[in-house]
């Protein structure tokens, strides 16, 4: 049988119950000990099902046909599937929570005490975030006063969002 | 670079006891889950994306003006004691000592502050603090997370907040915790029904090592699960309430105990001090079962008030990766478990045999003491 990470033969196999079912992994001695596999204590199959290869490590539910294959879905940025989601419910990367987004509405209800954030905010992003809101408003004064032809105060306007643009993060 | 040795030779300041009373809350810790924005999770992270987070995370971490000369080191180069030293002093998680390249561990010199680069999430960082002090440790981790802001662009949502691996850590990504010594309620049988008020209103209670360790010495860990739709402030201030409450409790009692059945505290204690004192062969278990009885009987004025500190610093030296790393070699089970006696034997040396004052016009239960003053 082979590694489930190289095509070295595997000597290492393991089963584990993660979330209610049973995983099986088989690695051979290298990615075993690359892994921390042999340390049984510090280890935690979810971990080393999460620890992706190109395409996922080759992990079928024991005793069980492959999942119904999810409807396509794929982060654009990360290439994290659905059926990947399914399996260890984390998320492949930032933005996963806007391909997934639908999937993250369900997930969260009921996880917390809450479903929308109220905490801190990073200063830089709370920054930039006023700034566009800025310009935005200032963008539609612009449109304004050009529709009323107020050519002077359009120009005033327009110095005050190239000021703001140039602004960098 | 500061060396494993270097760091590790001295007991940590929030292990050396915090302001005020050593009562029942021995550490505060916060940890603050944070991810680099649009790079891949380091779970889902190829080896090259890995390491290039670790490459982007591993400078700006160093730059910051309170990791100045800190402990940093990939886990690669690490030998498994080492990290289970880590492990031991809670600086870095069990899961984090599992790893290897691509993964590091900053930690500050005076092991107040620890970062664990591509763990779970790629930044994982923690702030400790000794008793009761999580607005503390919050406000000054907070601090050095707002300084990082300005180096590293950090994955966040308006609505979700910051962006973790997995979606119970989303919004503030804070996991707020506090370490408990409970002996006075584990004795009265009342520990299993404070901990399911405490569980009741979402709080989590764990043994001495986290998620699904035993609880060894009588010591537990309370933290919050939920840090999403509330900020950081009331998921602390909640936090400090009901720890507050709970030390309370432990103190009534502490207080009961010595009132209705003094005999039994006294015979308690005394046995643990003379386990401890002459004991030659000892398991991390029951030490840390008679250090619990120990620490106690500091509380309670059976013996001076540093014995709380002794007892501190020894739970943490007799860890069996500690225990290795004082003998510099590996030891079996069995050589363990003579080393650790041999250790406490002599850091117990200068205590002297409790005072135990029975208070005898309360009790009835020692009509035959020889104390004069029997009323």
């Amino acid at each position: 049988m082979k590694c489930d990470f190289c095509d070295q033969k595997a000597t290492v196999f393991l089963t584990q119950l993660v979330e209610g079912q049973m995983k099986k992994v088989c690695l051979c001695d290298n990615c075993a000990k690359e892994r921390g596999v042999t340390d049984p204590t510090g280890f935690s199959l979810a971990d080393l099902l999460l620890g992706g290869l190109p395409g996922g490590p080759g992990t079928v539910p024991a005793g069980q046909p492959k999942a119904a294959p999810g409807n396509g879905k794929k982060c654009v940025t990360c290439g994290f599937t659905l059926d990947d989601l399914r399996r260890v419910r984390r998320f492949g990367c930032s933005d996963c929570y806007s391909t997934f987004s639908e999937e993250v509405a369900q997930m969260v209800r009921g996880m917390h005490k809450g479903t929308s954030h109220l905490g801190k905010v990073p200063e830089g992003l709370m920054a930039i975030q006023f700034r566009h809101q800025r310009i935005e408003e200032l963008r539609s004064r612009l449109d304004q006063a050009i529709a009323s032809e107020s050519y002077e105060e359009a120009a005033g306007i327009r110095d005050e969002i190239r000021t703001l643009d140039e602004v960098k993060i | 670079m500061m060396r494993f040795s270097t760091l590790i030779k001295h007991p940590a300041d929030w292990m050396a006891g915090g302001p005020g009373e050593h009562g029942a809350v021995l550490t505060s810790r916060i940890r603050l889950a944070r991810n680099l924005n649009r790079h891949p999770f380091p779970g889902w992270a190829k080896r090259d994306q890995r390491a290039a987070a670790l490459d982007l995370m591993r400078p700006a971490i160093e730059a910051l003006p309170a990791m100045k000369g800190a402990f940093s080191h990939e886990l690669g180069d690490l030998t498994s004691v080492q990290k289970q030293v880590l492990v031991e002093r809670h600086l870095i998680s069990r899961e984090h000592a599992a790893r290897g390249d691509g993964s590091a561990a900053v930690i500050e010199r005076r092991q107040t502050f620890s970062i664990m680069l591509n763990e779970e999430d790629h930044l994982r960082m923690q702030a400790i603090r000794p008793g009761l002090q999580l607005s503390a440790a919050f406000a000054a981790l907070s601090e050095l997370d707002t300084e990082l802001e300005n180096s590293l662009e950090f994955a966040f949502d308006p609505t979700l907040g910051y962006l973790t691996t997995c979606p119970t850590n989303l919004g503030t990504g804070l996991r707020a915790s506090a370490m408990l010594h409970l002996p006075g309620l584990v004795l009265s049988d009342q520990i299993g029904q404070v901990l399911q008020a405490v569980n009741k209103i979402g709080l989590a209670v764990r043994g001495l090592y986290g998620e699904g360790t035993e609880s060894l010495g009588n010591l537990y860990q309370i933290s919050n699960q939920s840090t999403l739709g509330e900020s950081e402030e009331t998921i602390i201030r909640r936090l400090e309430r009901v720890i507050s409450q709970v030390a309370n409790h432990e103190q009534n009692a502490r207080e009961k105990l010595l009132q209705d059945d003094p005999e039994m505290v006294a015979d308690k204690i005394g046995r643990a001090y003379g386990v401890l004192r002459f004991a030659h062969i000892i398991d991390s278990k029951e030490a840390l079962n008679h250090l619990s009885l120990l620490r106690l009987g500091g509380t309670i004025g059976f013996f001076p008030p540093e014995t709380v500190v002794l007892c501190d610093t020894l739970l943490m030296d007799i860890q069996p990766a500690h225990l290795q790393l004082h003998s510099g070699r590996k030891l079996s089970a069995e050589e363990r478990d003579s080393i650790r006696a041999e250790i406490v034997r002599s850091r117990l040396l200068s205590l002297e045999s409790p005072d135990i004052r029975i208070p005898a016009n309360e009790s009835n239960t020692s009509p035959d003491t020889s104390n004069p003053g029997d009323a």
